[in-house]
């Protein structure tokens, strides 16, 4: 069910970096009033911060009078939208179904142990957020991971492997 | 002398093979040696399996080059551009040079992908030029009233493209019917479906060819509005549709008073999806438009009569518009020619999986599925067998290689217990376990549930943890009439086509497969040597060098055997993770 996507609240909790809220006021003035708001204005909340604080949510209901639990139940039902920081790069894992066919979760499985995270976790130098998601369309390149916006097609689990390590390496210079 | 044409291959799939840095090498040698060609963008030209994609145009043909790296493009330009001498062994496909690849096109009916690959989707008067926009200029001149129009998409026998196969033309009929100040047009560009993406291609290589089917059934039901739900992971699309958008309002084909006729408004704008399959279904994604979570509501009403906002709504896929303009252009009577008796016109399908030439494929209904395979598709990969092809994603089934001449067409797919589907077609081999597909869908199924019906919510995640079970040689006696149970509780108790056709594909997998589940739950044996729990891993001691690689990698210190040694694996400790398999360099780890 799509609610189990609402990341466990952490045992002692992290303190979210603080946030420029001012940032979000033109988007507000933008679509404050408008029939179906709702959604472009947690998308364009999360297009800013990378991620939708808990400060966002309280400013977008106080501001324009959006139920917070609304606010709270669209952005925990959608796949889009984050409640915690990203890292910097996001590496997402097609696990459509012509990726599963060519054998997309040894790769995965490679990954997530190179990085020694989860899935949908973040490494601890907040270089790296890795998720697994449905189709990315490039089914004829299988198997398919997408970094940022670039997408790298027929890999191998040695080929992910050395991308994710030469980003590392020119990030670290 | 004519000039010479290169056309690079920009869609999506082209980028991530490199497509971008083979541009930019044209662009740079073109710059730097001041040759004088044209250097075109287009997009997807279907040929997933060769690309990069450039096609030449010069006086004595067309050439298209398959797999340019920036080095290739180098000697393309030497040979090709500068010297008139075309490189056999990199064309794919020419009508000058029979290759082994120009199968894929012969069979192929271009009606829907009739622009994709043959323009510049950022330019509308390339679009123009092949008589776009030229439907509804016919519509104009002719004073075809809305209900004349909405009779030609009924007589060519157009069922919807989505899924459903609903007659597109009585779905208009309904919308108009309802008389309303304010309608909508709601084109579905959420491509949810895992193994599909000829949206994504259709929106890519043709955004104006979906623009006006939009325009022409906004003018048939009376709209004066029109969305485009699309997928925020097809970035891509988005920007084009957007400069698509942007260059009709300013050439007054979006906007008021278009085409001359009285009293007609029609502007479209673009709704990004936020990540949900189930709103590929009418009534959760009016929900997502409106703002909410995108969960289905019960129907009647159906959005025909009440829909986004509460006012008669039309949905169609991208495939069912930008067929739209064909049809209205051609005639209904051309379209209605091609297919079979009960399914008109043609179908894009995506071909992927163990195939040796996957890609984009557009057939006339009614061709085999054996045909699309081996005469198009060129067979399957590395020389395996044939077992399955999977239809319709995670709503559709597995059809078998013996029922593998079954025809592309609505009601023969249904007969088999898939469904057509989008038309994602997933060609699996010897090697694929059909449990482990059933699996997988189920997974993919229990996530996307949206958790409003109790049986979808619940009753996929039981079905899901049955499966996993018995992947893991766990599975029990009575676990296949349990999960039979299940699939019909679940197709019985849900609201929306996403749980009424979850249990799809382990429905199938049981019927044509019964005896690998078998093999699963009483044996614990995976015929296709796939699940890995239920493996037994052996070192080739011939093949073994004693690298010692398993053995650092093996997380029970399963291995044994010292340096330069045949190592041998201790089977009551091995915990069949499979790392020693993926670790070894020379083969040596047998499964069996």
């Amino acid at each position: 069910m799509r609610v189990k996507r609402i990341a466990p609240e952490p045992v002692a909790p992290v303190a979210e970096p603080s946030v420029d809220l001012s940032l979000i006021d033109s988007l507000i003035a933008k679509y404050k009033g408008k029939q179906g708001n709702l959604i472009p204005l947690l998308q364009g909340t999360q297009e800013i911060f990378g991620f939708i604080p808990r400060e966002a949510f309280l400013k977008l209901h106080s501001d324009t009078g959006l139920s917070l639990s609304e606010l709270y139940g669209v952005a925990t039902f959608y796949a889009q939208f984050r409640l915690t920081p990203s890292g910097k790069h996001i590496i997402k894992m097609c696990h459509g179904t012509a990726c599963h066919v060519q054998s997309v979760t040894a790769i995965t499985d490679e990954l997530l142990d190179f990085l020694e995270v989860k899935d949908g976790e973040t490494t601890s130098d907040g270089l790296f957020t890795i998720e697994t998601v449905a189709c990315l369309g490039c089914c004829s390149l299988a198997p398919v991971m997408m970094i940022d916006e670039e997408t790298h097609g027929k890999l191998t689990p040695k080929e992910a492997l050395k991308i994710i390590k030469e980003i590392r390496r020119n990030e670290a210079l | 002398m004519k000039k010479t044409t290169v056309i690079v291959g920009l869609g999506s799939c082209g980028i991530a093979a490199g497509a971008g840095k083979t541009f930019s090498e044209f662009q740079r040698i073109k710059a730097a040696d001041k040759l004088d060609f044209e250097l075109k963008k287009t997009s997807c030209v279907g040929m997933c399996f060769r690309e990069p994609l450039v096609e030449i145009i010069d006086e004595s043909g067309s050439y298209l080059y398959g797999q340019v790296d920036p080095a290739k493009a180098d000697e393309i330009i030497e040979k090709h551009i500068k010297n008139f001498s075309p490189i056999p062994e990199y064309i794919v496909q020419s009508e000058r040079f029979p290759t082994p690849e120009q199968s894929f096109f012969e069979g192929q009916v271009k009606i829907a992908l009739r622009n994709c690959g043959h323009m510049d989707p950022e330019n509308i008067e390339e679009y123009e030029a092949r008589n776009g926009y030229a439907a509804i200029r016919k519509i104009a001149n002719n004073f075809m009233n809305p209900d004349q129009v909405i009779q030609m998409v009924i007589d060519s026998g157009m069922r919807g493209r989505g899924g459903g196969g609903f007659s597109t033309g009585m779905k208009w009929k309904f919308a108009r019917n309802y008389d309303a100040p304010q309608k909508y047009v709601i084109c579905n560009a959420d491509e949810g479906d895992p193994g599909a993406f000829m949206d994504r291609s259709i929106l890519e290589g043709d955004p104006h060819g979906v623009l006006e089917g939009m325009i022409i059934c906004g003018y048939a039901i009376g709209a004066s509005e029109g969305y485009i739900y699309c997928r925020a992971e097809y970035p891509l699309a988005i920007k084009r549709l957007n400069i698509a958008i942007e260059q009709a309002r300013k050439k007054g084909y979006l906007g008021k008073g278009l085409f001359g006729i009285e009293h007609f408004n029609f502007d479209i704008k673009i709704k990004e999806g936020a990540g949900a399959f189930v709103c590929g279904e009418e009534t959760a994604l009016i929900a997502s438009i409106e703002g909410r979570r995108g969960m289905p509501r019960r129907r009647p009403p159906f959005p025909a009569q009440s829909g986004l906002w509460k006012s008669p709504t039309n949905i169609n896929n991208v495939e069912t518009f930008v067929n739209i303009p064909w049809i209205i252009f051609n005639g209904p009577q051309a379209y209605a020619a091609m297919g079979t008796e009960k399914s008109k016109g043609t179908k894009v399908f995506a071909l992927t999986g163990k195939i040796k030439h996957g890609g984009l494929v557009e057939v006339p209904m009614g061709m085999t599925i054996r045909d699309i395979i081996y005469n198009l598709g060129g067979g399957i990969a590395n020389g395996k067998k044939f077992k399955a092809v999977q239809l319709g994603g995670p709503s559709g089934g597995c059809v078998p290689e013996y029922l593998s001449h079954t025809q592309v067409d609505y009601d023969s797919v249904n007969a088999t217990g898939a469904i057509m589907g989008s038309g994602g077609m997933v060609v699996m081999d010897e090697t694929t376990c059909v449990v482990d597909i059933a699996r997988f869908f189920l997974d993919f199924t229990q996530k996307e549930s949206c958790g409003k019906c109790t049986f979808c919510r619940i009753g996929t995640k039981r079905m899901l943890e049955i499966l996993t079970r018995i992947t893991q040689g766990e599975g029990q006696e009575g676990d296949i009439e349990l999960l039979e149970e299940l699939a019909h509780n679940i197709k019985d108790g849900s609201l929306c086509g996403l749980g009424q056709t979850a249990p799809n594909p382990v429905l199938t997998t049981i019927k044509y497969f019964r005896d690998e589940y078998e093999a699963h739950i009483r044996d614990k044996k995976c015929p296709a040597l796939s699940c890995k729990k239920l493996l037994t891993y052996k070192v080739d001691q011939e093949k073994c060098t004693g690298c010692m690689a398993c053995t650092k990698g093996c997380p029970v210190d399963a291995i044994e055997g010292g340096k330069r040694e045949p190592h041998f694996i201790l089977q009551e400790v091995c915990i069949k993770c499979g790392v020693c398999f993926t670790k070894c360099k020379f083969g040596a780890i047998q499964l069996s």
